[in-house]
């Protein structure tokens, strides 16, 4: 291959491709993670640039945006909402893992597919679904009752904000379930189990020793619940917009899609809500790093011990059962019968007769179908391997180096994780109106958007699996003489491959879903699965919405049942 | 031949740089195992990982055959890919995602020379065969014992037929029946290939097995080196009397010359004829090793130099030995004696210890 005489230069040119590989990985990250904050900031302090006059400072957007009454109220909704919402799916994801890790309630299998839910169900078809139960006109929890009982009076509104943290909290609760059943999990039984030696009863040890000992990690749920549940858009667009609930998300959209569009605006109170969810994972951060002082975690093997409900446990089960139809059973089932009609109706013999496939034939004729599919892929492909290669080698800088600033570059490329959905979308949007670089307007800023939206997760996947690579695996291949990039790419990697394959599922399934970034950065003609769906919302469509709706979920459920399987030994998980 | 020569490696840490390795130097012929020995954190990894090239000391040279690998006043840094060294690690290092053979395979593999299927997979299957290792080629490397780990590690560190070996701790992980058999293997397999060896223990039994030649370690320094005898036999310091099996120590003052090299001390068990390497002055407070196995005991008083009496304050059945405990006035001095010894607990006996077992320590002097 190469003359014995090339050796130094063959060495030197390999200690180049590690330093390009590092350092493209590395400005990458820093492009990805600061140019969008920094423009955003930018942004918020500057009137609008328009052909006739140059854009100057002011710092009107923030006084307009703190001076007036509607602020307030929007503070206090967007506070209100994301509180309620938190707190909701907290006590019910506390309940439901309680149950599910302590107790001996049956129906333990329905347990896990919980932790699917989230993944399988996007935002926008769950809150859909649950305008088709519970709107005023046309819910069918309220037509049923007002048939059973004879009445107008109508028993649910899900266009309030009490409406607005009961769709969200639900959406939000398999996650909650999820974070707090590896709390419990992690708390050695004997603590409770000595409790009952000292003869407390169930209700006495669940309040005095389980809840009092988990509570750093049901802070900690709670917090970032909170971040979610702020930044979270689907909700309060269909729901609070039209009954003129306005939250921080929502209050966005609306001022750039108002005429004309008040971008310095929708920046500052991006840049608020920036702060809320900093504050939020701030905290958070700060509970997990101190959480060690309460030291249940111990890293030893636990088989818990299942507290005996004796007859409460039908009351449980009931109680789970209950929750699985309000969170599974009933929003599919309301979209799978709103795709086979003709056109949308209430649930009821006379509509049988109507069964149709005419939703989905619309849906597969569509010309923005195959565009919008096709878009979704190469996205949510793209953004996948991308962020999943990319964070390998920062984490690989990170874990395995001792390179002074590496807590830098951990930081800036988790840093992503503050920003809201919707502020990077606009983050970006305004960066790229004010620098022209062609990519405005093209698939590529959604590829961008995608790319740092979901790095944080690449992160944690990659992190998780690298600190279990002992550093002399690495160490000896090096002594075999192998160089650096062949350790990287026959050692390092392969080590890494079950983790990767996870990571890589769960981003191509968080993309596939993605709404309310795309939805500032769409054009014609990049279009997206989730905003065909936005636009079929809009038009009205809701049959044809459902139809699509339903080939999304099937094609989710076959991708997380895939992630499942070949990720047994990582598996994919809501990071 | 390996030659190290002055290296210095310092790591920075909250109180300011710890001093890891300070100036240690030393030499490994062709051919021969030597074994840097030491309680942990002395040094001995980082010496060993500073030769492998993972770790880059402050300062020093380090020369292996004709080539320097490390020199810091030529500003030289041979990569460790680049050094043609075979290492075993002490977590073994593995790689769960290939077969033995492919694991033994990697270094030949990644080799910046070619080699072709049919000479990889003889050669594999040599070193293989060396560690008894060839029925399992197939074997995925996550199906392995300890043992057979550590045999791979080894064949896997011999495959590129290294110009030296290094080994860090690699009993460590084994237990105990099995690392006694691995020390007999690891001798041969050393002595048939002839490879140059450094070797890291915190084990003396294992160094005193297995080397050549042995360098203590302790802070950083190299306290003593030596062949293994000499070790145990004439530590130079009250650490490596004390370091190197079991021994007792007493606080000497020199009363005269007796001789060379041989000096008369005095002692709580009174004057005592002793040995030391290092010249010793009169009035020297030094430190006096004597292993308990050197420690005579009889009922009745022997002749000769270097006797006293003391009393049995308390004595352990071990099987093979008995251990005493003897209290001659309020020095405690232990001692080992054959069974057939049934002296009671509190009864006078008589102690007897030969002049060239009693090692004046001028190491470190202990006054």
């Amino acid at each position: 291959m190469e003359a014995v005489a090339d050796r130094p230069a063959a060495a030197r040119f390999r200690i180049d491709l590690k330093w390009v590989i590092v350092g493209a990985c590395v400005a990458l990250v820093a492009y990805l993670a600061v140019i969008p904050l920094g423009f955003l900031l930018w942004q918020s302090f500057f009137t609008p640039q328009t052909a006739a006059k140059p854009a100057v400072f002011t710092l009107g957007n923030y006084a307009a945006a703190y001076t007036s009454v509607q602020t307030a109220k929007l503070f206090f909704n967007s506070l209100a909402f994301a509180v309620g919402t938190a707190a909701f799916a907290l006590v019910v994801g506390t309940a439901l893992a309680w149950m599910n890790e302590r107790t001996n309630t049956p129906f333990k299998r329905l347990f896990f597919a919980l932790a699917l839910v989230p993944l399988i169900i996007p935002g926008i078809l769950f809150t859909i679904s649950w305008i088709m139960l519970a709107s005023p006109k046309i819910g069918i929890f309220n037509l049923l009752l007002q048939h059973w009982f004879g009445t107008d009076t109508v028993f649910f509104n899900v266009y309030t904000l009490w409406g607005m943290i009961w769709v969200d909290g639900l959406h939000y609760s398999p996650m909650a379930f999820l974070l707090m059943t590896a709390a419990f999990r992690s708390m050695d039984p004997a603590l409770e189990e000595s409790a009952a030696m000292s003869g407390a009863g169930i209700w006495q040890v669940v309040r005095r020793v389980t809840l009092a000992l988990a509570w750093p990690a049901i802070f900690a749920t709670l917090l970032i619940l909170f971040v979610r549940a702020i930044e979270s858009f689907e909700v309060p667009a269909l729901l609070g917009m039209p009954a003129g609930i306005f939250v921080f998300t929502s209050a966005i959209y609306e001022a750039i899609h108002r005429y004309p569009s008040q971008i310095g605006l929708a920046s500052a109170y991006g840049v608020t809500l920036l702060l809320l969810t900093s504050a939020g994972v701030w905290f958070q951060s700060r509970l997990s790093a101190s959480g060690s002082r309460y030291s249940t975690v111990t890293g030893k093997g636990f088989r818990p011990r299942r507290i005996d409900l004796g007859r409460w446990r039908y009351l449980t089960a009931a109680i789970f059962i209950a929750y699985f139809l309000l969170i599974v059973a009933a929003p599919l089932f309301i979209l799978v019968w709103s795709s086979i009609q003709k056109f949308y109706s209430v649930p009821s013999a006379a509509a049988l007769a109507n069964l149709t496939l005419e939703p989905y034939r619309f849906i597969l004729d569509h010309p923005t179908f195959a565009r919008a599919i096709w878009n979704s892929l190469i996205l949510c492909l793209g953004a996948a391997t991308i962020i999943m290669l990319v964070t390998s080698v920062i984490c690989w800088m990170v874990v395995k180096t001792k390179i002074p600033g590496r807590w830098l570059l951990d930081n800036l490329a988790s840093l992503p994780i503050v920003f809201p959905g919707l502020v990077l979308g606009l983050a970006i949007m305004v960066f790229y109106l004010n620098v022209n670089v062609g990519i405005y307007g093209t698939i590529w800023i959604l590829l961008l958007a995608y790319v740092t939206r979901f790095m944080p997760y690449g992160i944690r996947y990659n992190t998780a699996s690298m600190v279990q690579i002992h550093k002399e695996l690495e160490e000896s291949a090096a002594m075999s003489g192998a160089s650096w990039a062949s350790t990287f790419f026959r050692v390092v990697l392969p080590l890494l491959k079950p983790g990767l394959l996870a990571g890589w599922i769960y981003i191509a399934i968080v993309s596939l879903r993605e709404l309310s970034s795309s939805i500032l950065l769409y054009s014609p003609g990049t279009e997206v699965v989730s905003i065909m769906i936005w636009e079929l919302w809009e038009n009205g469509q809701y049959v044809e919405l459902s139809a699509l709706g339903v080939m999304l979920i099937v094609l989710l459920f076959v991708m997380v049942m895939i992630a499942q399987f070949v990720g047994s030994r990582f598996g994919v998980r809501e990071a | 031949m390996l030659s190290v020569r002055g290296l210095h490696t310092e790591y920075p840490s909250e109180h300011g740089p710890v001093r890891a390795v300070r100036d240690v130097a030393f030499d490994v012929p062709d051919g021969t195992f030597f074994t840097l020995l030491g309680p942990s954190g002395c040094g001995k990894t980082t010496t060993l990982r500073s030769i492998a090239g993972l770790e880059r000391p402050q300062s020093g040279e380090i020369q292996l055959g004709a080539r320097a690998i490390y020199a810091s006043d030529r500003k030289i840094f041979v990569a460790p890919n680049e050094r043609n060294i075979g290492m075993v690690f002490q977590s073994y290092a593995i790689w769960p995602h290939m077969s033995v053979f492919e694991n033994a395979a990697f270094p030949l593999k990644v080799s910046r020379r070619r080699h072709s299927g049919k000479e990889i997979a003889e050669r594999v299957m040599r070193v293989l065969g060396i560690v008894a290792m060839d029925h399992l080629a197939d074997r995925p490397a996550t199906n392995l014992s300890g043992g057979q780990q550590q045999r791979l590690a080894l064949a896997r560190a011999l495959v590129m037929e290294p110009q030296l070996l290094l080994l860090d701790e690699p009993m460590s992980n084994l237990d105990a029946k099995l690392r006694e058999r691995m020390r007999f293997e690891l001798k041969k397999i050393q002595r048939d290939t002839g490879v140059t060896t450094v070797y890291v223990t915190h084990d003396q039994t294992e160094a005193l097995a297995l080397s050549h030649e042995i360098a203590v370690m302790n802070e950083g320094r190299i306290i003593q080196i030596g062949i293994p005898r000499e070790i145990y036999e004439r530590p130079r310091s009250r650490f490596v009397a004390d370091f190197i099996g079991r021994t007792n120590l007493l606080e000497a003052r020199v009363v005269a010359a007796d001789g060379t090299q041989h000096y008369r001390l005095g002692t709580a068990l009174g004057e005592l004829h002793g040995l030391s390497v290092d010249p010793l002055k009169t009035g020297d407070a030094v430190a006096l090793s004597v292993r308990p196995e050197d420690v005579e005991l009889s009922e009745t008083r022997p002749d000769g130099p270097n006797v006293c009496a003391g009393t049995v304050s308390a004595k352990v059945f071990l099987g093979d030995t008995v251990d005493f405990q003897v209290a001659v006035g309020d020095q405690l001095v232990l001692a080992t004696a054959h069974p057939t010894l049934r002296t009671p607990v509190g009864d006078p006996i008589f102690l007897r210890i030969r002049t060239e077992k009693c090692i004046a320590l001028a190491g470190d002097k202990s006054g």
